[in-house]
């Protein structure tokens, strides 16, 4: 999969973007942002509050139910602020 | 019309062009949004816009589209920009065209009130303080909601 960081995300993971092969028995955005918190203080710390992290699958803003599976893109950013 | 870019844009000569050649229409409405230079009583000199590429584009694609099925829109235009703006530079425009007046200004309305939400920009302000990410507003989602289909 390929994932991104955007805004404040992107700054405490250090990283915009990285592919990440969908880990064993993670099968939505969920189970994968709990994957996340596990890898390092940086990935801890962006994703310490998940409830205010929000997900887009394939360029689509979803919940943090929606499944998951190798070729996603895979987004995480904070509630948006355009305009 | 969707354009995403760093740069400027003229107004005045995009709406001349957004009703060139069509008599059909019957009002124009447009909306331009700006960097205040204060936030939260802090004084901002500058913002810089962050956003994501390929779904900016989808988005603010799909929200236009939703505009139409909505109204009966003769032409539409979202200029959205990204990178550092200085205190006063515009950030978004947004013009609807219609044959009635009530068509264009709600669309319009409807427009800039959907991408607040939907379009994934996030802003950065620049203060005497350093630099902080904006906040989302709770009332944002609020003003979107009025647009829910009941």
């Amino acid at each position: 999969m390929k994932v991104l960081y955007f805004a404040w995300l992107k700054e405490k993971t250090g990283l915009s973007s990285e592919d990440v092969d969908l880990p064993n028995g993670v099968t939505d955005v969920s189970g994968f942002v709990a994957w996340l918190q596990g890898r390092g203080d940086g990935y801890a710390d962006a994703f310490g509050d998940a409830s205010i992290v929000r997900v887009a699958v394939n360029q689509e803003h979803v919940e943090m139910s929606h499944p998951l599976s190798n070729g996603d893109e895979v987004a995480f950013f904070p509630p948006v602020t355009g305009g | 019309m969707i354009r995403v870019q760093e740069d400027d844009f003229d107004p005045g000569l995009e709406l001349e062009r957004l009703s060139a050649g069509n008599h059909g229409i019957g009002g124009v409405c447009s909306f331009i949004g700006l960097v205040r230079d204060i936030a939260d009583d802090e004084q901002v000199s500058a913002m810089t816009l962050e956003h994501y590429p390929g779904m900016t584009q989808k988005q603010l694609e799909a929200i236009e589209k939703e505009a139409h099925a909505r109204w009966p829109l003769d032409a539409t235009l979202i200029i959205h920009r990204y990178g550092r703006l200085e205190a006063g530079a515009r950030i978004v425009f947004v013009a609807t065209a219609s044959a009635h007046r009530d068509a264009a200004f709600e669309a319009c309305h409807f427009l800039m009130d959907w991408l607040k939400t939907k379009a994934p920009f996030w802003k950065k302000e620049t203060t005497e303080a350093g630099d902080q990410w904006v906040e989302a507003k709770d009332s944002d989602e609020q003003a979107t909601r009025r647009w829910n289909k009941t």
